[in-house]
């Protein structure tokens, strides 16, 4: 698995997959039984090259009796910042994170959703080139998920490397430029999110209005169901222009046709459910 | 500032935040107010006992503080994965011990001192006036403070590759056996085969000597402390806890954090 300069890469994979395992032997944490990682063109046993990477470990837990100022400030002074460019630089992080009232809480009144701002602020405090974010959204609310993504953007547009493991598998096909998706411990698959799952339509679908009292053409009934005021069809490609002019003859009124792709969920479920059908056979041939 | 000392900042900060520290300092206090009132009812003998009091109340808080929370410094930032932040800093794990000791060792002279100038304060109240021979005490005062830093690292050795409620153990029992380490030294003068003799004498250069820093007596009975041995106990326990965090180190760079 390689991740490239300057990209948004998002490692997908189920709870237990091994995502968090794969950063935390990146972070120097855990150390590998085999194999070996780099970054920034170092070993990951280098610490020296943390100056430039930024990293929020998965629900992150600070000191209880400090505040989110101290906590930032202390984080601050392992990259030798004065005192004046540490205030500086937290107080511009805690706006950022929009914690700019709380900098003076402690900590052990914080929510999960706040410890994981204070994690993400004390990640990119330093401005590292290279960002490694383990479980971003978790703990956070729709408002503290939406920050986080438009953090990741501004990171991005700023042309930082980022590396994000997340099992919320929208925010993966918003954010990333290629995706890595883990599933049994494995890596099954790197690309682009729609080159990942293939970019060929699985068939079509159409949404329609039909006036009271028309009749549906013979050749979809069987498909149709309804869709809030109208309804909703699906066919195969080669089928499109057939139940089209069908439904123009019934008086229908088309309002959408739009190819169907199958999206990064759907290649996930069936990788986990793959790995799970193994897992049940394995086990029922051990017993 | 150097990686140590920023963690060793830190530690101290979040140590003196911690209540726990406080209620234990308040009991210290109560017993060397205890000590003033048994000082008092003690005819002619009341600074002995005082300072037999209120010494050994240092040395027991202490203690407490330096087993509890030195095997916590380490093992509560695992738990809590309160270290996974700052190991993602340029810092090494071994300078990241080091900064937890060191934290912890300056919260222990803070404490060891505020609580020395409780026992000042308590003898001052009973005669009105400090002799110069009671500067000893300052001097025990000082061999307690060796002893619980050599306390704290041990604790800190034990927790690096055992569970808390082990470490504790670990660090309670060889606090209990070294001790005792003189004793286990004459034992080589009595009736044992050659090979447990040898055992015994290796045993007891490898034990901690606790025993050494033990002036209680004599700075109650304000008899003087050879210069010798406060640079003695000072130089064992440089070198002790040198060799102890050594050990703590190298099992905490190679140790996989949850």
């Amino acid at each position: 698995m390689q991740v490239e300069d300057g990209e948004v890469f998002g490692l997908l994979g189920p709870n237990g997959a091994g995502k968090s395992t794969t950063i935390k032997l990146l972070m120097g944490i855990i150390f590998p039984t085999a194999g070996c990682a780099r970054m920034l063109g170092k070993p990951v046993s280098d610490v020296s090259m943390h100056r430039d990477i930024g990293y929020l470990p998965e629900q992150p837990y600070f000191y209880d009796y400090l505040t989110a100022t101290e906590v930032l400030d202390y984080f601050a002074r392992f990259h030798g910042y004065s005192a004046a460019e540490r205030g500086e630089r937290v107080q511009k992080m805690l706006k950022k994170v929009g914690l700019e009232t709380a900098g003076k809480i402690q900590l052990r009144k914080y929510s999960k959703g706040m410890l994981q701002r204070v994690g993400l602020a004390q990640a990119i405090l330093h401005d590292p080139k290279l960002v490694i974010l383990d479980e971003p959204m978790s703990g956070l609310d729709p408002v503290g998920r939406r920050e986080v993504r438009d953090v990741i953007l501004e990171l991005k547009n700023a042309g930082k490397t980022i590396l994000f493991s997340t099992h919320i598998l929208p925010d993966a096909e918003t954010l990333c430029d290629r995706v890595g998706v883990i599933a049994g411990g494995k890596l099954r698959g790197v690309g682009a999110p729609g080159a990942i799952v293939g970019v060929k339509a699985t068939g079509m679908e159409i949404l329609f209005e039909l006036a009271e009292g028309a009749t549906l053409p013979e050749t979809i009934r069987a498909q149709v169901t309804k869709s809030g005021a109208g309804y909703r069809v699906s066919v195969g490609e080669s089928e499109l222009y057939t139940a089209l002019e069908g439904l123009r003859a019934a008086g229908a009124r088309i309002t959408s046709v739009a190819q169907i792709r199958p999206t990064l969920e759907d290649f996930f479920m069936e990788l986990v459910g793959r790995d799970r059908a193994q897992a049940a056979a394995i086990e029922v041939s051990t017993q | 500032m150097s990686r140590v000392l920023i963690v060793a900042r830190n530690t101290f900060r979040e140590a003196v935040r911690d209540r726990v520290l406080y209620n234990l300092v308040f009991f210290a206090f109560l017993m060397i107010a205890s000590a003033l009132i048994v000082g008092q009812i003690s005819m002619g003998i009341e600074t002995v006992v005082m300072i037999n009091l209120g010494l050994s109340a240092i040395s027991l808080i202490g203690l407490l503080i330096a087993v509890f929370t030195g095997v916590g410094l380490v093992s509560k930032e695992i738990d809590k994965r309160t270290l996974h932040a700052a190991l993602a800093k340029p810092l090494r794990r071994w300078e990241f011990l080091v900064g937890k000791f060191a934290g912890l060792a300056v919260t222990l002279a803070v404490n060891t001192a505020a609580m020395a100038t409780g026992l000042f304060l308590a003898l001052w109240l009973v005669k009105h006036s400090i002799a110069r021979g009671e500067a000893v005490v300052l001097v025990a005062v000082y061999f307690i403070l060796l002893k619980l830093i050599l306390v704290v690292a041990l604790a800190m050795l034990f927790s690096c590759f055992t569970s808390p409620l082990l470490a504790i153990l670990f660090t309670g029992g060889l606090y209990l056996a070294g001790l005792f380490v003189s004793e286990l030294r004459t034992l080589q003068v009595t009736n044992l085969t050659p090979e447990m003799q040898k055992f015994f004498a290796v045993i007891s250069y490898v034990l901690p000597n606790f025993g050494n820093y033990d002036v209680m007596g004599a700075a109650a009975h304000g008899r003087e402390i050879a210069g010798i041995l406060i640079l003695h106990n000072t130089l064992y326990t440089v070198l002790y806890c040198a060799i102890v965090l050594s050990a703590a180190a190298v099992i905490f760079s190679r140790k996989d954090l949850k």
